[in-house]
């Protein structure tokens, strides 16, 4: 691999963008479940979702202030990093992330502002509105991201006129038929992100023998949602291999690892492949299942790589293991959350440590999973950053160089190491601390201040040393 | 180049972005400048009622800045590709001195080991942004090098003289605006403190000002070009904004506590325009025109939508804030602010 300013640029983006998404993702599912407690606080008079809805909603306010935080340098990558890109295609990408930080935006001024600081302002209806327009708000500002990804993976309504990628058909540009199946997985993949964390939380309690009836709640609606979710989750991850397949034959072969035209095509469930040699090292290959996933019977000829002018291929490594990541984090939270409802129906849930334990540790599937799926989407897509139209090594700003990448890739590694430790520390902190029986009121917060949420924490764990002068 | 006249949508969104330039300049100038003067004071309890001074108001200040981004991106694509890859090295102190900015907000209270390293982040990532702004907006005067609609320049071509000039003259400037804040948000010793820093700051900016002014004249030709382009009575703006300075002056000398904030807005704002007229119609001077940069009418169309019901809610946020948050600073704010309870 060259260390050119395009291979920089890329792995600058990856870097910032795979920081960015954790919170979104995770946020994204958090509101929502606020929503769902606030509402069954609402109908149901218990108190214990209004514990639970007080504890997640400061583990809510810390992710969504690193989300903007961190969304902010994405706003600027475009322009400074990928110039050509930003000038040809910007009459179609400009407005559809000027729409996504505008929605981000109306929900941080208002919405979200009652959520945090509103609860004795408001009458409980309005307040429960108000975090039901916050879960709607966040799944919009990502209905504009996927708007935009998708177009980037199979353009429609355009025109190009004097080299400029032009719009000519915005209902086919945002709702497109790609779109209409993306949006929806990414969506389950959040809230799946979210469950996952939910019942690894609620397990967390209950094998520390702590806050045992806030656990219970979060273990019922975690497992729950999951169990439910997944197989969902499965369709439309089904549906998305088929888009692929139909708009995006190579990138189908790159995440199969099909590097010759077969007739009927294996299925290589694992391999290394190697590229120098274009063929697979040490394959375990079902025959013929690489038929029947793709085309649905047993004897279909599936292209391979060979098929595509060599520049027209994609990597064929992180595509591959990306997809099966993703797969596999799928087929465990299909487990846990199978395997836990069982448990919690024959009421020894709470008594089987040996599940407990994996319950626990399968908090970072989501996260995982988001980002592995997200990493075969994208560099299944090279060469290309527009499908098609533009490819990426021709889109990045022209007048950069190998060390301008190199510095701010460094700069915003370290800032980014910094912002991290203490932003995943603080969340830790509030995650162990747990829920209090009365929640304090949060000083002095304003709704892009979360961080002074986690002030309360930090206290209640004896770290800090505050002197007053 | 024939020139083009800029259409309806083009202009309507070339005055919004100018409207939010000026809002965030003002509105976000005075938060910054109040960490620029944080560095020049070791006194704690002093930092502690500046922060708390600002403390309501510095994030939604920023949301100007990305109402700036979103909107240069989605109305003015190549004028967004230009000027972000152009001020590349800028763009990315920027953002590190805001990350640091508003980390430093929060974690300052929270050890006593780790406080020198959060108020340095503090001060030093203010005033690392008001020079970032301004090197950028002396470079633009010097013209930025294009070439099909890119940049076509190194990542350190905005670095010269004048730039540098204009990069320390606007951090004085934020400092001025965060100097008169004070004065209006705070009462007694911190009050006393910020008007005693004014004359001082006026004459530093006049200096620096002064400075470019006759840099451009005499050892820098690419500078003077804009100078060159105001006519008549555009000769009004700067002269409007030295009165201001003079205003915020005699303001302070009278103890007029509203004085100084209003004048150094009006100051602002007449730099702003000065700038402006130097400009026009160029986006990039001196190359890529408004209706040259505007996206097609679809585009701007489409975004219009965003703009009219969005643009609406964050203005009327902007003043409820402030509303809310009306008349000298609550001394039991600062004490939240201190991390007590």
């Amino acid at each position: 691999m060259e260390f050119d300013p395009v291979t920089l640029s890329r792995i600058q983006f990856g870097f910032l963008i795979s920081f960015h998404i954790i919170f979104p993702a995770f946020t994204m599912g958090l509101a929502a479940w606020l929503a769902v407690l606030d509402g069954l606080r609402l109908a149901t008079g218990n108190e214990i979702y209004r514990r639970v809805f007080d504890f997640w909603l400061r583990i809510f306010a810390v992710s969504f202030g690193m989300g903007v935080v961190t969304g902010i340098v994405m706003a600027f990558q475009f322009g400074t990093n990928w110039g050509v890109l930003a000038e040809r295609v910007g009459a179609i990408q400009g407005p559809l992330l000027g729409y996504e930080s505008f929605t981000a935006f109306m929900l941080e001024a208002t919405c979200f502002g009652v959520m945090l600081l509103g609860r004795h302002r408001v009458s409980p209806t309005v307040y429960f509105i108000c975090c039901c327009l916050v879960a709607l708000g966040t799944m919009l500002s990502s209905f504009w991201i996927l708007a935009n990804n998708s177009w980037m993976q199979v353009p429609v309504g355009h025109t190009v006129v004097d080299g400029k990628i032009v719009p000519a058909d915005w209902r086919e540009i945002v709702l497109g038929p790609v779109m209409m199946v993306r949006w929806p997985h990414m969506l389950l993949a959040a809230f799946l992100t979210t469950a996952m964390c939910v019942t690894a939380t609620g397990a967390w309690y209950v094998l520390r023998d702590v806050h045992r009836p806030e656990a219970r709640v979060m273990l019922h609606w975690g497992l729950g949602l999951a169990a439910v979710l997944v197989p969902i989750q499965i369709l439309f991850g089904h549906e998305t291999g088929l888009y692929v397949l139909k708009h995006q034959p190579a990138k189908f072969a790159a995440i199969e690892a099909r590097w010759k035209t077969e007739q009927p095509a294996a299925e290589v469930l694992m391999a290394w492949p190697d590229e120098a040699q274009q063929k697979n090292l040490f394959a375990i290959e079902v025959p013929r299942l690489g038929s029947f996933i793709a085309s649905g019977n047993w004897t279909a000829k599936e292209i391979g790589l060979e098929a595509f002018p060599p520049e027209d291929r994609p990597p064929v490594v992180i595509p591959f293991w990306g997809f099966r990541i993703m797969v596999g984090m799928g087929l465990i939270m299909l487990a846990v959350s199978w395997l836990g409802n069982l448990l919690r129906w024959r009421r020894r849930l709470e008594t089987s440590r040996w599940f407990l334990w994996p319950a626990f540790l399968s908090f970072p599937t989501g996260f995982i999973a988001v980002l592995c799926g997200w990493y075969t989407a994208e560099v299944g897509r090279q060469p290309w950053v527009v499908y098609g139209l533009l490819r990426t090594k021709d889109a990045v700003t022209p007048s950069l160089t190998t060390n301008d990448v190199l510095l701010s890739l460094t700069v915003y590694g370290l800032v980014y190491a910094v912002l991290a430790g203490f932003g995943f520390l603080y969340i830790y902190k509030l995650l162990r601390r747990g829920p209090e029986a009365a929640a304090e009121p949060i000083p002095n917060a304003t709704p892009s201040r979360p961080m002074a949420f986690a002030d309360t924490a930090a206290t209640a764990t004896g770290s800090r040393t505050e002197g007053r002068e | 180049m024939t020139m083009v006249e800029p259409s309806t949508l083009a202009l309507f969104w070339a005055g919004v972005i100018a409207l939010a330039i000026l809002a965030y300049v003002i509105l976000d100038g005075f938060d910054i400048g109040v960490g620029v003067l944080f560095g020049t004071t070791r006194d704690q309890a002093r930092r502690a009622e500046m922060m708390g001074s600002i403390a309501p108001f510095w994030d939604g200040n920023e949301t100007w800045l990305v109402v700036v981004g979103a909107s240069l991106f989605a109305a003015f694509p190549a004028a967004y590709a230009v000027l972000l890859g152009a001020f590349y090295v800028p763009v990315l102190l920027m953002l590190v001195g805001l990350i640091f900015r508003g980390v430093a907000f929060e974690f300052r209270y929270r050890s006593q080991r780790m406080r020198r390293f959060w108020d340095a982040g503090f001060a030093g990532g203010s005033t690392l942004v008001a020079f970032a702004q301004g090197a950028a907006v002396g470079a633009m005067m010097r013209g930025v090098p294009t070439q099909d609609m890119q940049f076509a320049g190194g990542a350190f071509s905005w670095l010269h003289g004048f730039p540098v000039l204009t990069g320390l003259g606007l951090v004085l400037g934020y400092a001025l605006l965060g100097a008169c804040w004070m004065v209006l948000k705070t009462e007694g010793a911190l009050q006393a403190w910020s008007y005693a820093r004014i004359p001082w700051l006026v004459g530093g900016v006049f200096v620096v000002l002064g400075l470019a002014f006759v840099v451009s004249l005499t050892a820098d030709p690419d500078a003077a070009q804009g100078a060159r382009r105001m006519s008549g009575w555009g000769a009004a703006f700067p002269i409007l904004s030295v009165l201001a300075l003079l205003g915020v002056l005699l303001g302070a000398r009278a103890r007029r506590e509203a004085v100084p904030m209003a004048m150094a807005a009006v100051f602002f704002v007449s730099a702003f325009l000065t700038l402006g007229l130097m400009f026009w119609p160029y986006m990039i001077p001196y190359a890529v025109t408004v209706s040259d940069a505007a996206a097609p009418e679809a585009s701007l169309r489409f975004f219009f939508y965003a703009g009219i019901v969005v643009l609406p809610v964050i203005a009327a946020y902007t003043v409820g804030k402030y509303w809310i948050f009306r008349g000298k600073t609550d001394r039991r704010h600062v004490g939240v602010a201190r991390g007590g309870r």
